[in-house]
C-alpha cells in the first residue's frame, strides 16, 4: 500500500461530516469501496418493471405538465448562435403558443458564452437567482470531455456565473475516476463548487455530470454518484448527451437510489438529472414513475429533478394537445425550437 | 435548498394514486357453461356442475361440469384409443408440428388467456400477461423442439412413450402448470387426461378451444374438471401408465400410496418452505427486490416462494426497514388493473388458512407488520405481511403458508445459514444473495434444494429442470430431465408398464 494516498483532500463539509476530518485520498477510497455492490440483472429488471406502469387519463395529464416543468430545454452545439438561443428561450417561456395553460420549463441550458443572450431573451421570465422563474444553466469545465487543467475549468465556471448563470452543469474527470484517483475528481468538484460562488456569497446550483456511458459499470456509477454528493454537488446528472449511451432508466434508478440513501442518512435532498436520449413522453413518464416509487413524489419538483432534453418537449406538447382536443396533430403544429 | 416542497403534494391528488388502467375484458368470449373436453369435443359431465368465481369480486364467471367416475373412464378410454391408434404412430417431427401450432395459437390468444387467468385466479394482469402466458408459449415451443430428438434425451436409443398420462394440477398457475404437464407428455408421445383445479378451470377451457383450433387429433388431450374425488378417480384409474401431480404434500403422499405397486410411473411436485439467504455483502437494493419478488409474486401462492428470509444478523435492521419501505409502494387491488402488484387470494379456504397461520405466528411471539393498504370490500384479500423475531420452531417458519407472508430469521455465519436453510422437511428451492461468486457456489453446493437462485428469485425457463428434495416431491419438470418423466429406456421397462396398464 502506498503512503502517497494519504494526501489530504479539500475539507468539503459533507465529506468531513461523514468520513471524518482527516479526509484523505485513502479514507475516501475506503469509504467508496464500502458501498454495497449493484447487481446489473436485478437493477435492469426493476427498471423494466417500473417501465410497465400504465399511466392514463388524469394521471397522464398531470404527468405531461410535470414533465414540461422539469425540462432543462437544451441546445449544446458548436453551431449555436444568439438567434438560436433567443428562439429557444422564447419557447421556454411559451412552449405552446396555441395553449396558454401550458406550463413553462425549468431552465434553458446552453454553453457559457451564450448565457447573456439566454438571460436577456428570457427577460422578466428569468429567475436571476430567485426561486421562481426560468433558470439559465450553463455547461462548464471544458464540457463535454473535461480534458483541461483545473485552472481553466475554474475560469470557465466563474465566467458563466459572472454572466448570470443560475446553474452550472460540470463534468467530472472520467479519466481520473477510472484510474482510481478519486481524490482528484473530488478536489475538482470542490473547487468548481467554490467557483460557483457569486459576489454576494450565494452559489449557483451545481449539477455534476458523471457521464455514465463512459463509467461503464453500475458499481462505478454508484461510487461516482456518492463521491459527487460528498464533494458538494446539488444535483447528480447522468450524461453530457455527447456520449452513447446517455441516460438510461436503470442508471437513473440507481442514482435515485443513491439520493434516497443519502436522504435517509443525512436528511439532505439531492437532485437527479437524466440527460440525453429521452425523446418521447412515454419514456419520460417512465422516469416520473421511477422517481415517485423510489425517492417519493416530493422529488418531482424542479429543484430536485430535471430532464436534460431538447426534442422531448415537442413530443410532450403533441401528447398534451391530444389529451385536450382528442386527436393527434402533427409535428408542424409545434415549433421547431 | 428551497423548501416549498409540501405545497405541491398537498394540493394535487397524489400521482402515485395512478388513475385506473383496467385491462379490457372485451377480448373474452366466455360461455355460460363449460363441459368436459373428451375425445376432442365438449361434453356435459355426469356429476353436479359447479360454478367458478372471480376471487376479486366473488362474482360467478361460468358454470363448469363435474366429472364423475364414468366421465373419467370415458376420458381415459379416449386417451387410450388416441394413443393406440394415432399419437404413438406419429413421427416425432409430426408431433412437434402440433406442439409448435399450439405454441403459436397461445401467443395469438395471449391477451385473452391472460385476462381469463387473472379473472379466474385473482393474480395481477401484469403477471399473467408478462410471466404466465409467455412461459406457457415458451414451454410448448421448447418441447416441440424435443419431439423428434428423443434419442438424445439421455435415455439411450429409441426411448419409448409410456401410454396414458393422468395429470392433476393446482390453482396457483393454472395455465402454466397445464403447459408444464402437457407439453413434455405430448412431445414424448403420450396422451393425456388432465384435471385442472376446482377453483381455476377457466383458462384450461380456453386452452381446449385452442386444441380444437390446432386440429390436434381427438383424444390426445382430454380435460376433466371437478374436485378432489375426480382427481382421485383419475390417478387411481387402472388404465393410466403415468401419474403427474403438482400440489400439496398431503395429497401427494396419498397419491404415492395409492399408486404404489401398480407400475404407474409417478412424478410429484409438492410444497416448499424456501430459504432466501441474504449475506451482508449482497447488492442490497436488488436483494430487496428479490425478497419482494420471492414471496409477494403471485400473492405468495408459489410452491417455491422464498417464504423464509434468512438475513445475516449485522444487516437485519437495515434489510427489514428497506423492505417495509418497499412494501409500502406495492399496490393491492383489482387484478385486471395493469398497475396492480398484489391481486386477490385465490379462495376463501386459502384466505382462512393464511389468516389462521398468521394468527398462530403472532401468538407464538413473532412480531407482525402489515403494509398499510386499503382492502377492497368484496373478494378475498390479504395485505403483504412480514414477521420478525421469528424462531426456527415457530409454525410460520416451518409450515407452508402459501400466501403473502414472510418470516424473517437471522444467521451469523455461512455455516449457520446453510444449517437453518436445510432444517425443513421440504427442499424445493432456495435463494442466495451475495456479491461474492465463490461464496454463492460454496453455499449452493450444500443446500438441499432442487432449484437454487443466485441474486435473483422465482425465475423460470423451459430449459431448466425444476423439482424438489425430500417432502417437496420427486422427479423433475422442464429441460431434458423433464422428458425422463414421460419416457422409458427401450431396454427394460416396457413389459412392466404394459402389464400394469392393461389390467
Amino acid at each position: 500500500m502506498t503512503i502517497e494516498q494519504a494526501i489530504a483532500l479539500a475539507p468539503a463539509e459533507r465529506a468531513v461530516n461523514l468520513i471524518g476530518s482527516d479526509l484523505t485520498e485513502k479514507s475516501l477510497k475506503l469509504h467508496l469501496e464500502g458501498l454495497s455492490g449493484v447487481d446489473a440483472v436485478g437493477l435492469e429488471q426493476r427498471a423494466a418493471g417500473l417501465g410497465t406502469r400504465s399511466i392514463k387519463t388524469t394521471s397522464k395529464a398531470w404527468a405531461l405538465d410535470t414533465i414540461i416543468k422539469l425540462i432543462d430545454l437544451t441546445t449544446l452545439e458548436g453551431a449555436d448562435t444568439p438567434g438560436k438561443v433567443r428562439s429557444l428561450a422564447a419557447k421556454a417561456v411559451l412552449p405552446d403558443p396555441s395553449d396558454a395553460s401550458t406550463p413553462q420549463v425549468a431552465a434553458v441550458c446552453v454553453y457559457g458564452d451564450m448565457v447573456p443572450y439566454a438571460a436577456d431573451a428570457l427577460g422578466s421570465a428569468w429567475s436571476n437567482g430567485a426561486d421562481n422563474g426560468i433558470n439559465v444553466a450553463a455547461v462548464a469545465t471544458a464540457f463535454p470531455s473535461g480534458r483541461s487543467s483545473l485552472a481553466i475549468k475554474i475560469a470557465d465556471t466563474k465566467e458563466a456565473v459572472a454572466n448570470g448563470a443560475d446553474e452550472i452543469d460540470m463534468v467530472i474527470d472520467r479519466g481520473a475516476f477510472l484510474s482510481g484517483k478519486y481524490g482528484v475528481v473530488f478536489d475538482q468538484i470542490v473547487a468548481v463548487k467554490e467557483a460557483c460562488r457569486r459576489d454576494d456569497g450565494t452559489y449557483a446550483h451545481l449539477k455534476v455530470i458523471l457521464e455514465t456511458g463512459e463509467l461503464n459499470t453500475y458499481d462505478n456509477v454508484r461510487k461516482a454518484s456518492w463521491l459527487s454528493i460528498l464533494a458538494g454537488g446539488d444535483f447528480i446528472k447522468t450524461s453530457t448527451g455527447k456520449v452513447s449511451p446517455a441516460a438510461t432508466l436503470p442508471v437513473t434508478l440507481l442514482m435515485l437510489e443513491v439520493v434516497r440513501d443519502w436522504h435517509l442518512l443525512t436528511g439532505e435532498k439531492i437532485g437527479v438529472k437524466p440527460a440525453g436520449g429521452i425523446r418521447s413522453s412515454k419514456d419520460a413518464i417512465k422516469y416520473l414513475v421511477t422517481v415517485a416509487e423510489t425517492v417519493g413524489e416530493e422529488w418531482l419538483q424542479p429543484h430536485l429533478f430535471r430532464f436534460g432534453a431538447s426534442s422531448l418537449l415537442n413530443d410532450v406538447l403533441l401528447q398534451r394537445q391530444k389529451l385536450t382536443t382528442g386527436h393527434y396533430s402533427g409535428p408542424d403544429y409545434v415549433t421547431i425550437d | 435548498m428551497t423548501e416549498n416542497d409540501t405545497a405541491v403534494s398537498a394540493k394535487a391528488p397524489s400521482f402515485l394514486d395512478y388513475a385506473p388502467a383496467p385491462e379490457s375484458t372485451s377480448v373474452l368470449h366466455l360461455k355460460k357453461h363449460y363441459g368436459l373436453f373428451i375425445d376432442g369435443e365438449f361434453v356435459d359431465g355426469r356429476g353436479d356442475a359447479f360454478t367458478t368465481i372471480s376471487p376479486a369480486t366473488e362474482k360467478e364467471i361460468a358454470s363448469i361440469s363435474n366429472a364423475n367416475n364414468a366421465d373419467v373412464d370415458a376420458a381415459v378410454a379416449a386417451a387410450r384409443k388416441a394413443y393406440d391408434r394415432t399419437w404413438s404412430k406419429l413421427s416425432g417431427a409430426d408431433r412437434g408440428k402440433y406442439l409448435f401450432r399450439i405454441a403459436r395459437l397461445v401467443q395469438e390468444r395471449a391477451r385473452e388467456l391472460a385476462v381469463a387467468e387473472s379473472l379466474d385466479n385473482g393474480k395481477p394482469i401484469k403477471e399473467s400477461r408478462d410471466v404466465d402466458v409467455p412461459l406457457v408459449a415458451a414451454w410448448f415451443f421448447y418441447y416441440a423442439g424435443w419431439a423428434d430428438k428423443l434419442d438424445y434425451a439421455g435415455l439411450g436409443p429409441n426411448p419409448q412413450s409410456l401410454g396414458v398420462a393422468a395429470q392433476v394440477i393446482p390453482w396457483n398457475f393454472p395455465l402454466l402448470m397445464l403447459a408444464w404437464k402437457i407439453a413434455p407428455a405430448l412431445a414424448a408421445g403420450n396422451t393425456v387426461v388432465i384435471k385442472p383445479a376446482e377453483t381455476t378451470p377457466l383458462s384450461a377451457m380456453i386452452f381446449a378451444e385452442i386444441l380444437q383450433q390446432a386440429d390436434l387429433p381427438q383424444g390426445v388431450v382430454n380435460i376433466v374438471t371437478g374436485a378432489g374425488d375426480t382427481g382421485q378417480a383419475l390417478v387411481n384409474h387402472p388404465d393410466v401408465n403415468k401419474v403427474a401431480f403438482t400440489g400439496s404434500t398431503g395429497v401427494g403422499r396419498a397419491i404415492a400410496k395409492s399408486v404404489a405397486g401398480t407400475g404407474k410411473k409417478v412424478t410429484l411436485e409438492l410444497g416448499g418452505k424456501a430459504a432466501n439467504i441474504v449475506f451482508d455483502d449482497a447488492p442490497i437494493d436488488q436483494a430487496i427486490e428479490g425478497i419482494v419478488n420471492g414471496i409477494f409474486f403471485n400473492q405468495g401462492h408459489v410452491c417455491c416462494a422464498g417464504s423464509r428470509l434468512l438475513v445475516q444478523e449485522n444487516i437485519h435492521d437495515e434489510v427489514v426497514d428497506r423492505l417495509k419501505a418497499r412494501l409500502a409502494t406495492l399496490r393491492l387491488g383489482d387484478p385486471l388493473d395493469k398497475n396492480t402488484d398484489i391481486g386477490a387470494i385465490n379462495s376463501k379456504a386459502q384466505l382462512d388458512r393464511i389468516r389462521e397461520l398468521s394468527n398462530i405466528g403472532e401468538s407464538e411471539g413473532a412480531e407482525r407488520w402489515t403494509a398499510d393498504c386499503a382492502i377492497p370490500e368484496n373478494g378475498f384479500w390479504f395485505a403483504p405481511t412480514i414477521f420478525t423475531n421469528v424462531s426456527t420452531s415457530s409454525r410460520i417458519a416451518r409450515e407452508e403458508v402459501f400466501g403473502p407472508v414472510l418470516s424473517v430469521l437471522t444467521f451469523r455465519t455461512p455455516a449457520e445459514a446453510i444449517a437453518k436453510a436445510n432444517n425443513t422437511p421440504y427442499g424445493l428451492s432456495a435463494g442466495i444473495w451475495s456479491d461474492k461468486g465463490s461464496r454463492i457456489l460454496a453455499v449452493a453446493d450444500k443446500l438441499r434444494a432442487g432449484v437454487i437462485w443466485a441474486n435473483t428469485f422465482n425465475r423460470f425457463d423451459p430449459a431448466s429442470p425444476f423439482g424438489g428434495y425430500k417432502e417437496s416431491g420427486y422427479g423433475r419438470e422442464g429441460g431434458r430431465h423433464g422428458l425422463a418423466a414421460y419416457l422409458e429406456s427401450a431396454g427394460w421397462a416396457a413389459p412392466a408398464v404394459t402389464k400394469g396398464g392393461k389390467k
